[in-house]
Order: C-alpha cells, then structure tokens, then sequence
C-alpha cells in the first residue's frame, strides 16, 4: 500500500502526524496504522545495543528497566518528550520518523549514534543516525519505507553519567535548545569517553565531539568546557523563530551543554 | 466506515469518516459534549479523555483508532444520575475552576495520575496536567482539589481499577 500511493503515510501514535495534518502540512491521501502490530513493539538487549521497536510507545519506555539500566540518556529525556497524555499514545519510531529538529529522542539518537532499520518492499535497510536526519521534519526514510526499530549503542564501562537540560516555553513543549551528555569515568573520577550533543537549537540535532575530546583524560572544568563549546558553536548556523533567536540560542546552547556535561559527571561519580 | 466504539461502558456503533477525529465523533455522534474541542492538533489538552484508563487526547487519535479500546469521557466519571464522583466533589469544594472550560479534561488527566499512583506529591500532580492549559484559575486550586481527591480516596481504603469509574 505504502509502495502503491505516494501519499500514503504510516501512522503509529499520531502525535506529531496529526498535529501536522491539523494544521494542513501534511495532507496524506491514506494513513497505514501501524500501532497495534505486535512485532514492532519491544524493548531487548542483542549484542551490545538495545534494540526498541518502532512503534513502542513512549509511556513503555518512560519505565523500562531494561532502558534505565543500560540506555540511561534515553530514560533520562523521556519525561520531556511531550506530555503524559501524549507519551501514552507516542512511539519512539514515530518521533524518529518525523524527524522534529527539537524531538528529545531524536537527539538522544543522534548523541549515542544510534542505528535505524526500516523495511523497504520486503528488504530491511540500516542507517546511523548521523546521516538519517537531513533537516527540520526532513529524514533519510523512502516514502515506500516504514521505519522497524531503534538500536541504541550500549556503554561497557562501569561508571557512565548521563546529562540532560533544555529551555522551553512550558514543562515538556517543545525546546528551544536542548543538550545531552554521556561519558564514562576511570577509577580516578577522569573521563575515558565521552558524546554530547546539542538539539533544537539547529536543523537537525548535532554531536558536539571537538567538545566532547576536550573532556576525555580530565576531570570537570566549567570553564574549560564553556570556553569549547563557544568556540564549537562559534560558526554554526542557529535556528530563529518567534520565540527564540538565533543569538540567544547560541548562548543559551552553551549553558544547555555545559550544565549537562556536569550532571554527566555528577551521576558517573554515584555508583 | 462502520466502528464500534466502547465508551463508559456501553457499546456505541458508529459510522464515521476514516478522518474523523475522536473528539469529533465523541462530539457530534454521540453528544459526549463534555471532551471540549480546544486547539485540535494536541497543545491544550481540553480534549482529554482515558483510553483503558490512561488519560490521551482525543483530537489526536481518530475515532476508528478507538476500535477495542475502552473509552472513558467525564460523564462516565458520575457514579450514578445527579452525582459526582470523589474527583469531581473535590473539584467543586475547592473551587478548582472558573469558567470551567479546561476542567473535564483536567479531572480526566487527574483520574489517569491517581488510578496509577494514589499518593502523588505535588511535583507528580504539577507533571500529571502540565499537559492542560487553564488560564482562569492559576491552577493552585486545581493542584489542591487533585490533593483532597487522593486524601479522599486513600481513606476510602479500596483499590481503584484503572478503567473502574465510580
């Protein structure tokens, strides 16, 4: 059906395609109900990723344990995605799909380097995540092509800390800027690793890694770490609407990653 | 496009266009008028209604999504004709309303939150409808009417099922 019409859309939870459509951006000429396959809802470990189907829903993953102890970014943003109302009803492949430049999940995608499979006329394909997101609403996915499933790169290292602060209107509406934080520390409270990554802010969600090596082989530096994201964020082209511009993004962007990174190091250090 | 519907607990058929919302059909087929049609595309959460007891909102959803699900709208809150539930009663002691637009589906949202946790801090009751939009009251008396109502129903020492209305 999806191969036959080329304005067909798959619909999941409807939270972001029917807001769309409501508001006549999206007019598709059918709508493919994907919530209820049984296939495409779960949560396990295979290998060393967790692999979330697509159409879970949000309020699912909000909870697992399975997420928690080993995709602690992705638990740790999930009481920002939208409301509870529309958590109940949202799926992670939904918000991946579409591809929302502040979508929190997407972001998380982009820091961990994330790996989507989508179905495409009976053949699966794979894509990092880096290069599934080519603008606001604008994604790598065939129009034939319904998103599976989401793997999320699990972290070995005993002591991993995740961050996360954004900037919004109103608790859980859409963020103006949005940063998260992952790394690991050695026995001695250094970093051994590290990924940050900054949305809402840009097209599409961006990995900060000439900030992130500044960190590997040290300890927390608020200075330090403020001073690489100025200058990482120096050149690059904001966001601007209404509510926020494009300097004031870019200012707040570097508080956003810096107070993030500290609660990255704040939580690896609590066991 | 025939569906049938389980709302409050009766069995609606209904014949509805592949695009009508839920809200809509609530509305207009059935005269369910108390789910309120506010924003329509999912911001101010007038619209709330329970979907096997979890609060959703209903003009993001259409109404052949319904489908198997058991639908919950405030008139299905009422324990019986003229009465009101223990949410509703607090509502009304505490004056957790004004013109009363955005209250349905605030008692909906506050039902979903306390059918799943019967002792919410305040923090929990802030997050359950910081979804709702109400710009009458300052919402502190609708945080305190959601407080008495889970004060009441703790002391009423029974477990409440999720999609049980009374």
């Amino acid at each position: 059906m999806l191969a036959a019409d080329d304005g067909a859309r798959v619909i999941a939870g409807g939270q972001t395609l029917v807001p769309l459509m409501a508001m006549r951006l999206a007019r598709p000429t059918r709508l493919i109900d994907i919530a209820r396959i049984p296939g495409l809802s779960f949560v396990r470990e295979q290998g060393a990723s967790v692999v979330v189907g697509a159409a879970t829903k949000q309020h699912v993953i909000e909870t697992d344990p399975l997420i928690h102890a080993k995709v602690p970014l992705l638990a740790k943003v999930m009481p920002f995605v939208g409301h509870s109302a529309t958590r109940a009803r949202g799926t992670v492949g939904g918000s991946i799909a579409n591809g929302d430049a502040a979508a929190e999940i997407v972001l998380v995608a982009v820091t961990l380097e994330a790996t989507l499979t989508w179905r495409e006329n009976g053949a699966d394909q794979e894509m990092p995540a880096a290069e599934f997101f080519l603008g606001p609403m604008v994604t790598s996915l065939p129009l034939a092509a319904c998103l599976k499933s989401v793997s999320f790169p699990v972290w070995q290292e005993p002591r991993v800390g995740v961050g996360f602060h954004e900037v919004n209107a109103r608790q859980s509406d859409f963020a103006f800027v949005s940063a998260a934080a992952q790394l690991a520390l050695d026995a001695e409270g250094l970093c051994t690793s590290a990924t940050i990554g900054l949305g809402a802010a840009t097209a599409v969600p961006m990995r900060l890694d000439a900030v992130a090596d500044t960190l590997v082989g040290k300890g927390f530096d608020e200075a330090k770490v403020r001073e690489a994201t100025k200058a990482a964020l120096a050149d690059v082209e904001m966001l601007a609407d209404l509510h926020a511009s494009a300097d004031y993004r870019r200012r707040v962007a570097v508080t956003m990653v810096v107070r993030a990174v500290a609660d990255a190091y704040e939580s690896a250090r609590r066991p | 496009m025939k569906v049938e519907l389980d709302i409050n607990k009766e069995k609606h058929e209904v014949d509805v266009e592949p695009r009508m919302s839920l809200l809509d059909c609530l509305r207009d087929k059935l005269q369910l008028n108390g789910a309120h049609t506010g924003c329509e595309h999912g911001v101010c959460g007038a619209c709330t209604v329970l979907v096997d007891g979890t609060a959703v909102r209903s003009c993001l959803m259409f109404a052949v999504q319904a489908d198997g699900y058991a639908i919950t709208t405030i008139e299905g809150l009422s324990p019986g004709p003229g009465e009101l539930s223990i949410l509703q009663d607090a509502f009304c002691e505490t004056h957790g309303m004004q013109c009363g637009y955005c209250t349905p589906a605030m008692i909906l949202a506050a039902q979903s939150l306390l059918s799943k946790n019967a002792s919410p801090t305040r923090d929990e009751i802030v997050d359950a409808i910081s979804g709702n939009i109400c710009r009458c009251t300052g919402y502190a008396q609708i945080v305190e009417a959601i407080a008495l109502a889970a004060e009441r129903m703790r002391g009423q020492n029974q477990p409440q099922d999720a999609s049980v209305t009374r």
